[in-house]
């Protein structure tokens, strides 16, 4: 029994502890946002965050993450408010949708990481996961967009202390 | 795939009250057959069809409109196009909309291919009159049930973003109101539908329907799939096309806790277990004895050479104009050249896989495809049953570009098979390794080609030969596909050479087959355009002429190809400065039904490193459903070609595929996007696909554009550092 942390709820897993978290999450939680693309981290369709930090699900044993807070793609907003989502949205970013879990998971330690990224800086983040569909460029825009957004919402707030 | 038969459309408009209240308009729905508690599927499409359904909308009480989708939403948007068809003709509003995956009936038949599926960039214009249609027989319904209950002539009423309203006396009701009223009338025969001027939807950019499901992880994907009691099953397959297991040993891999069942199958071996994981540890576990077949020495450096013999034998002839051979004789200069093109996987971003669930009486299918009637048949014979005994559910596809569309329909009957031999529900998992190994290539395809010009520099001879598989050969689609000897999907793109040459031969040699081959987006085109595009520029080059103005000279027959190419030109800057170091190449090509043109913009650095910086695109696809996904597809095929024209290559060392993962076969990536400025020409003309269109000229383009900066020609593909470094 491996005892998990994921979106802030805590679970308890049967699986033997070299089972990549990949597979807990998917078949043991039903969270299947997560997708499998590669099972060698060579892809990002499975990028989960593990204590903040952006990890590959299909290369981490569901041991590593027994005790540390795992945040999926079902955990990034209960309704969909995260300026990544709503940039997302605004771009119309995705096509057929299986990489962007992935994808919006590493950008959101990007912006955590780095609130004003640049092109190259955007690139150099996100080259880790691949969209076959083609809409990098869409992505791009909508991480500069979310971004902005983050930034006046900060404002907003700031300005009403 | 540009020919459409011309099937009788039968007339399937029928009403329907549904349980909870509300109006199903356009065909016979099974599972209303089912909620109705109905007997044999088709006694229970009689008694449906007596006050039943239309197959395509669906108005709640709650005023939802739910537009059924028969062209799988893979990516290229028919959720949101095909919706749109619905509700403009509807006059719905538009944040009622839903979209959702039709079930299998022979009322989302395609209208030209008579099965239900996806495919050959068709989805819009084969839909462009029947959904408008099924939207205004619903709105016609809809009026028709208010001014009967206002007692008001209908011809006084309107319908307006989901309301039905009576001006003269200020009324005004709600689809959702209206529904059940609405079930109760007969539908109307003949519905006007709108003029193009009055459209306020198709035509302006729209949102996405599926973006929110596919942001926050409740998209159902084939993957995602669970069914309760479910097992997970991986295949070992035979390591050699055409191989089969000789034998095997099943002990340790039954030692690996969770594994299940080793079960054989018709394609290998089955490994079932709990779980995706202890599945993949039994497999490797498995000890198999393959007798490897006939392909077993198969090797691509002898396999060019095999081809390169066979491109000196005529083919069958694809198209003859002229007298090639004449003119290539008085030619005052002829050029010559061969071209090698690999194997290319399809790589979707999911992995292969289905669900099925296979008992006695009955069978359930949920699976990402593009071909539902094949594999709800292919599932009916695995499993012993008759077609409408199997149930199959189309879930989102992560990317299916012609991979998903399987003649053989392997990757259902798979589940099926071992289904039923463990009698309990089974997902089938693909690793990107068997996805990547699994066959169903793009044809390796090789062309001999040659061409003279006169003394003006006007090309007066070409001579094409093709040497590739063919895939429709032995298949149902053969009739369809396969003329005089000749299979389109391995000439199109150069037997319908648009230049104005006077002497033409284009033939094809079909290579021996045992390597499964496929439809890859764009499919003839992928490779046709690449030879017929750097060909005719390098002809270009030779005449002294510049590119763009030698395709225009040779184009006045073709006025669509002419401005797209001109568009695309201007926007990007034809004949104007670039920065140092960097050249632009282009392209222009016609694929099902739609012309595109590409210029790039390319620098090659002295180790042979190339960088594609820009890509202006322009396209004609005549009139336009919703142009915001016209310019997804335009950066998404771009991205898919030149992913192929970088890095694409499936090769065979003893009879083994050597690709295995992303590692090699790699993808583009977000730091080798170029900028891709996308622009839609606007046309009155026919209307044409649009999803593959983007992908042929991008290879050329790319191509074309190294020429400029570094002189070479690129003969092969991938595009590889030592044929860019300088001498």
């Amino acid at each position: 029994m491996i005892k998990l942390k994921v979106n802030r709820k805590d679970y308890a897993v049967e699986v033997s502890p070299d089972t990549p978290l990949l597979w807990a999450l998917r078949e043991q939680l039903g969270l299947t946002g997560t997708k499998f693309g590669c099972g060698m981290a060579l892809c990002g369709a499975c990028t989960v965050h593990l204590d903040g930090e952006a990890a590959r699900s299909c290369v981490t044993p569901v041991s590593r993450a027994a005790g540390k807070e795992v945040t999926t793609i079902e955990g990034l907003s209960p309704d969909l408010s995260h300026p990544l989502q709503r940039a997302w949205i605004a771009e119309d970013v995705p096509q057929c949708g299986y990489c962007q879990s992935g994808q919006l998971m590493a950008a959101a330690v990007l912006l955590r990481e780095n609130p004003r990224p640049t092109d190259a800086e955007i690139d150099d983040a996100m080259s880790g996961n691949i969209c076959r569909c083609g809409t990098y460029q869409r992505i791009r825009r909508a991480i500069h967009l979310a971004a902005q957004m983050k930034m006046k919402t900060a404002k907003a707030k700031g300005g009403g202390r | 795939m540009n020919e459409i038969l011309n099937l009788s459309r039968r007339c399937f408009l029928k009403t329907s009250a549904l349980a909870g209240g509300g109006l199903v308009l356009g065909v016979y729905l099974p599972e209303l057959a089912e909620l109705a508690e109905l007997g044999s599927p088709a006694e229970a499409q009689q008694k449906t069809s007596t006050f039943a359904p239309n197959a395509f909308v669906r108005i709640g009480a709650d005023d939802s409109v739910t537009v059924l989708i028969n062209h799988s939403e893979m990516g290229q948007g028919t959720f949101t196009g095909l919706a749109m068809l619905v509700a403009e003709e509807l006059d719905a509003d538009w944040s009622k909309v839903r979209a959702e995956h039709a079930p299998v009936d022979p009322a989302y038949n395609h209208v030209g291919f008579g099965i239900q599926m996806v495919g050959g960039s068709t989805s819009t214009w084969t839909e462009w009159e029947r959904l408008r249609k099924a939207g205004a027989t619903a709105r016609a319904m809809l009026i028709a049930a208010a001014a009967a209950d206002w007692k008001v002539d209908p011809a006084n009423c309107r319908a307006q973003n989901g309301y039905v309203i009576h001006a003269a006396t200020r009324r005004r009701l709600s689809y959702g109101k209206l529904a059940e009223k609405a079930s109760e009338l007969a539908p109307p025969q003949n519905v006007a539908l709108k003029d193009p001027k009055e459209f306020k939807l198709i035509g302006k950019p729209t949102k996405r329907l599926d973006t929110p499901e596919k942001i926050n992880g409740e998209g159902v994907f084939g993957l995602d799939v669970n069914v309760p009691g479910m097992l997970v099953a991986v295949v070992a397959r035979p390591p050699v096309f055409g191989g089969k297991a000789q034998s095997f040993d099943a002990a340790k891999a039954k030692a690996v806790p969770g594994v299940r069942h080793v079960v054989e199958i018709d394609r290998g071996v089955a490994v079932v277990a709990d779980g995706y994981w202890p599945a993949k540890l039994g497999r490797e576990a498995l000890e198999i004895v393959w007798d490897e077949g006939p392909l077993a020495m198969l090797d691509s450096r002898t396999q060019r050479e095999q081809y390169a013999e066979l491109a000196k034998q005529p083919g069958a002839i694809a198209k003859k104009e002229g007298d090639v051979a004449t003119a290539m004789l008085q030619a005052a200069k002829k050029f010559e050249a061969v071209y090698d093109l690999p194997y290319l996987a399809h790589a979707t971003m999911e992995p292969l896989n289905c669900v099925a669930d296979a008992r006695a009486g009955s069978c359930e299918v949920w699976t990402g495809t593009q071909f539902q009637t094949e594999d709800r048949d292919a599932a009916a014979q695995v499993a012993g049953l008759k077609p409408e005994q199997v149930k199959l559910h189309t879930t989102l596809l992560g990317g299916g570009f012609g991979r998903r569309a399987v003649i053989d329909s392997h990757f259902v009957r798979e589940a099926v098979q071992i289904s039923k031999a463990v009698k309990a529900p089974v997902k089938v998992i693909w690793s990107r390794e068997d996805d990547i190994r699994g066959g169903f290539y793009r044809p390796r395809a090789y062309h001999s080609i040659a061409a003279g010009l006169d003394a003006a520099g006007n090309p007066v001879a070409w001579q094409q030969r093709i040497v590739c598989q063919s895939f429709m050969a032995g298949t149902p689609f053969e009739a369809f596909i396969v003329k005089d000897g000749v299979d389109e999907t391995a000439v199109e793109g150069a037997a319908d050479l648009p230049y104005d040459i006077p002497n033409l031969l284009v033939d094809w040699q079909r290579a021996p087959g045992g390597v499964p081959t496929l439809w890859w987006r764009s499919v003839g085109h992928s490779h046709n355009a690449f030879v017929v595009e750097t060909f005719l520029d390098e002809l270009a080059r030779a005449a002294g002429k510049d590119p763009y103005e030698f395709r225009r000279a040779l184009l006045t027959k073709h006025p669509r190809h002419k401005r797209v190419l001109e568009f695309a030109a201007a926007k990007a800057g034809w004949g104007k400065p670039l920065a140092a170091g960097r050249g632009r190449g282009l392209a222009v090509h016609e694929s099902f039904g739609s012309f595109v043109a590409q210029v790039a913009e390319v620098s090659v650095s002295r180790e042979g490193k190339l960088k594609v910086h820009r890509v202006v695109c322009a396209i004609d696809c005549g009139p336009v459903v919703n142009p915001e996904q016209i310019r997804a597809q335009m950066e998404g095929g771009i991205v898919y070609g030149l992913t192929a024209a970088l890095y694409g290559e499936i090769t065979f060392e003893n009879g083994r595929v050597k690709q295995r993962n992303f590692h090699d076969y790699p993808m583009l990536r977000m730091n080798e996007m170029p900028v891709v400025e996308a622009h839609i020409v606007p046309s009155t003309e026919k209307m044409g696909g649009v999803g593959e269109t983007a992908v042929p000229p991008i290879a050329p383009a790319v191509a074309n554009a190294i020429f400029a900066v570094t002189g070479k020609r690129i003969r092969r593909l991938p595009i590889r550092a030592e044929d860019l470094r300088k001498a």
